[in-house]
């Protein structure tokens, strides 16, 4: 039996698995339609009954790999445990089955989760002002560019034009500074991988907006000149804003106002558990200091005598990113997790998650190049130095990890490491999870040397090996047609 | 500690291999002034059953829907079957990321695959992504592609039936672009006037169907006047309504969007929900979010990556078509098994159901005195409005006592329609005594005194 075949080639004529119950009133009267209004060619999806549809789905869902199976490495992504509870919670009708166009006084309950929530990353962040709206960490960064944006524009500083952003950021900062209209430039990295003071204070100015910096940065370390690069930033009249990707190493032990950080986001799907769903969905909140809270997006949780509301027309705010108050039930499972830490937690999360990373980081720091092998924070960065001169490659490495039964860490990001291999284990696995981790990348760096074909093959234990994806390009198939069935 | 696996014994062990004594040793590149030496401001950990009885009193302060609603207003709460929730509850599918492995991930591309194929033919588009955040961001982001696709123009004509929280983001976004937004005002028939709006300065049109208010659009008209002055049409669909009404790229648009939700995701006070997007094939190196393509491996096996990611933030940095990154995927997912159970007669079935509903409700709701549709004439799906003889709010306030849940007070977001417009919607989840209990209770308010 074929149990690779898509949900079209499985389709039968007649086939269904909702149905409705009878009609209670009149049949739809399509004459009252307006003229030529009407869909005259159906839509061609699959036709599948209900076993058959379980059947396809669970077969897709075996060809994952996910945390819930394997370890699952990969940097700057923080694919720590979900707990499951959290999942369960947010199906309750109290939560999934209530409109954000209902009168606040019918759901106290969940704006009290979102003001919860909210003072507890102000707590955490040391930034007082916080929205849950943005749906993912991009969205936050922009809500935080438009921010200040609006900052600069209503004290008359609309000459304030340039974000700076580190080589080693992730895509999404340049990205997001272009939509908040300014110019991104690019400030290098220091041969110590932190930003270079020299270059940073030749591009600061009368043009500056904003510095974006990532921080742990994305090679897995703490910006120690943080606080001096922050007074640099202010001295010339930008603001800071801190990606906060990668706040699960500091959460509890240091904050980020403390820094000198004036708007940050936080992905609540990497720091605070909620799961990443094979892409999303996410939430980027942003917190931001006192003078910034006006510009927040709406709408915002106000708390009144009468109880909790959502304030959707505070005048000078940047405005909506998206519909309706944010991704709750995202913001849910992130309260919950919360509350299960609790301030002791908080901390104690950090502690692992670097305390992981570093064990990782010695073990393995004699078969791999480690191009700064100091203390890391929650991640660490190698490449493949050793290995290049039998031929292999970052990726070789990461599809010779499928074949052991884990997830590849990061590769070829950040990209000022060539051929980057980003590690990040998070707190929530355990000792003897990572000694297995250890040994089998101690064996791929030996069998790099013995037997460099078996790591160019794979993987060979997956449905499918490595594919063409040149071919996905040039000949692009983006969707099933008739002419395969 | 909740979630950490490791002993005390684990962590002694591991804190001499990397050649320190304690924890904080870890954190020597923190400065010591930076470091925060006290205790968060944040209460105590909870048991998974302590915070389960905390959870179950704060649920219980929300009031749902079930018992009767008739709020929709861009959120409609469709019958979502079973396998939607067992199937997208799979671990495999939760506890995965982006599917940047693909070997490790052919589970979410190939549900990718077929979703956009599944998206593409109910917008009746050539092709789809794999999903926006929601259908306000995904119309936001097809204008902002089409000001891409046309040069030296730099306005975007958009219907004011659109809804709100569409119009708002897209003023969001646009804020510093350059792009000036026209609006397009609502006739006296509810639908939207285009006449002598778009011109050759015309980067794109949007306009929405059916448009907040419930009006059917003459959404063909809109294509061909975008298309008779060069600017690219952009057409936002509620996704049920298109097992009964045109599709967008059968009225001839270039870029069709809509929001997800009311495929098989819960209303969950607003999201997370998901977008639709689709454009045709030779648009797709301008397209915003990920995009799943079928290729084959070393042995000519069929298999699914993401592909055109020259397009995307992650490679193309400050140049990408968007900034998107993390998306809905799992919700979009939902979206995916949803279409599949259904299959195009379902839909077709839950949309005849939900349009027979509002029906029934309209017939009786016209007759009472006092109350009347706001536009008659024009055609609805499954969503009208209404006016009423007393305030909108305070009609609601009655609808509330009866046990049910009213609609949604225009005036919050169309303050020129005045203060009796009460926008209701309907489902197949509405029984036939709900619909009555409502029209009883407007009855009541028909034949009560009117308050001085």
């Amino acid at each position: 039996m074929n149990k690779d075949l898509l949900l079209y080639e499985k389709s039968r004529p007649g086939h269904r698995t909702l149905r409705l119950g009878k009609l209670d009133v009149p049949e739809a009267d399509l004459s009252l339609l307006p003229e030529g209004s009407q869909r005259v060619t159906p839509p061609t999806l699959p036709e599948i009954g209900e076993l058959d549809l379980i059947r396809h789905y669970v077969l897709l869902s075996k060809k994952n790999v996910s945390i819930a199976d394997s370890f699952y490495p990969l940097g700057s992504c923080t694919m720590k445990y979900n707990p499951v509870t959290n999942e369960h919670i947010v199906t309750w009708p109290g939560f999934a089955d209530i409109h954000p166009e209902m009168d606040a006084g019918r759901v106290q309950g969940a704006l009290r989760i979102m003001k919860t929530l909210s003072d507890g990353l102000a707590a955490i962040t040391g930034l007082p002002g916080v929205t849950l709206h943005p749906a993912a960490g991009a969205q936050g960064e922009l809500a935080a560019l438009l921010v200040a944006h609006k900052h600069f524009h209503k004290t008359g500083q609309d000459g304030r034009t340039k974000v700076l952003i580190p080589d080693s950021a992730h895509g999404t900062n340049p990205a997001s500074a272009m939509i908040a209209g300014f110019e991104a430039v690019e400030i290098k990295s220091g041969s110590d991988g932190l930003v270079d003071l020299a270059d940073l204070e030749s591009k600061l100015g009368d043009d500056t907006a904003v510095l974006m910096i990532t921080n742990p940065s994305t090679l897995g370390l703490f910006e120690t000149n943080i606080a001096r690069i922050s007074e640099l930033v202010h001295g010339a009249g930008g603001l800071v804003y801190m990606d906060g990707a990668n706040l699960n190493a500091i959460m509890g032990v240091a904050r980020p106002a403390d820094f000198g950080v004036d708007m940050m986001h936080i992905n609540l799907h990497k720091t605070f558990s909620t799961p990443h769903g094979g892409g999303g969905p996410g939430a980027g909140p942003i917190c931001v200091t006192d003078e910034l809270t006006t510009y927040l997006p709406s709408p915002r949780v106000v708390e009144e005598e009468d109880g909790l509301s959502l304030d959707y027309d505070s005048p000078d705010s940047i405005g909506m990113l998206r519909g309706w108050p944010g991704n709750f039930g995202v913001l849910a499972r992130a309260y919950a997790y919360l509350r299960r830490l609790g301030a002791e937690g908080v901390k104690r999360v950090a502690e692992n998650a670097v305390l992981n990373a570093n064990y990782i980081r010695v073990k393995l720091n004699d078969a791999y190049h480690v191009p700064y092998d100091r203390m890391c924070m929650h991640e660490f960065v190698c490449n493949n130095k050793k290995q290049k001169e039998f031929g292999i490659h970052a990726l070789d490495v990461a599809k010779r990890l499928i074949d052991l039964g884990y997830h590849p860490m990061t590769i070829y990001f950040p990209l000022v490491v060539s051929e980057a291999m980003m590690i990040e284990p998070t707190e929530t696995e355990s000792k003897h999870t990572l000694d297995a981790f250890i040994e089998d990348m101690l064996l791929i760096a030996e069998e790099a040397k013995t037997d460099p074909d078996k790591l160019h093959a794979a993987p060979v234990t997956r449905s499918i090996g490595r594919l063409d994806e040149g071919r996905a390009v040039r000949d692009p198939q983006l969707r099933w047609t008739c002419r395969k069935g | 500690m909740p979630f950490i696996q490791n002993s005390d014994d684990d962590r002694a062990e591991m804190l001499a291999a990397i050649g320190v004594t304690t924890v904080d040793e870890l954190f020597e590149q923190i400065p010591e002034e930076l470091r925060y030496r006290s205790r968060l401001p944040i209460d105590d950990g909870l048991s998974e059953d302590e915070l389960r009885a905390e959870l179950a009193e704060l649920a219980s302060w929300n009031t749902t829907m079930d018992s009767g609603s008739f709020l929709g207003a861009g959120l409609y709460r469709h019958f979502i079957p079973t396998v939607v929730d067992s199937l997208q509850q799979r671990h495999e599918f939760v506890t995965a990321y982006t599917p940047y492995q693909p070997e490790a991930s052919q589970g979410t591309l190939t549900a990718f695959f077929e979703f956009q194929t599944m998206v593409a033919e109910l917008l009746g588009m050539e092709i789809a992504n794999a999903s926006m955040y929601d259908g306000c961001s995904a119309a936001t982001e097809a204008v902002i592609m089409a000001a891409n696709m046309v040069r030296n123009r730099n306005t975007v004509v958009v219907s004011r039936g659109a809804h709100p929280y569409t119009r708002r983001t897209l003023e969001t976004y646009l804020k510093w672009t350059g792009i000036e937004i026209v609006e397009a005002p609502l006739d006296e028939k509810g639908r939207t006037n285009f006449d002598g709006l778009v011109d050759d300065k015309t980067c794109a049109v949007l306009v929405q169907n059916p448009n907040t208010l419930g009006v059917i659009e003459d959404i063909e008209a809109v294509a061909t006047e975008a298309k008779a002055n060069g600017a690219v049409s952009v057409c936002s669909a509620y996704p049920m309504s298109l097992g009964v009404l045109k599709s967008p790229g059968e009225a001839g648009f270039d870029i069709a969007v809509g929001d997800g939700q009311c495929l098989g995701t819960p209303i969950a006070y607003g999201g997370p929900g998901w977008g639709l997007f689709a454009c045709a094939q030779k648009d797709v190196r301008r397209m915003p979010g990920r995009i799943v393509g079928e290729t084959v491996d070393g042995e000519g096996r069929r298999g699914f990556a993401l592909t055109f990611q020259t397009r995307e933030q992650h490679i193309r940095r400050a140049k990408a078509t968007s900034n998107i990154c993390t998306n809905n995927a799992l919700i979009a997912l939902r979206g995916a098994i949803y279409m599949a159970a259904a299959g195009a007669d379902g839909i077709k079935e839950v949309a005849m159901h939900s349009m027979a509903k509002a029906q029934y409700a309209a017939k009786a709701i016209a007759e009472l005195p006092g109350f009347e549709l706001a536009y008659p004439e024009s055609g609805f799906f499954n969503e009208f409005l209404v006016r009423c003889p007393r305030p909108a709010k305070e009609v609601n306030k009655a609808i509330d006592r009866a046990g049910l849940l009213g609609g949604l007070d225009i005036a919050r977001w169309y303050p020129e329609l005045g203060e009796d417009g009460l926008l209701l919607a309907f489902t197949e989840m509405n029984t036939r005594a709900q619909i009555d209990r409502l029209i009883s209770t407007l009855s009541h308010i028909a034949a009560a005194q009117p308050v001085a």
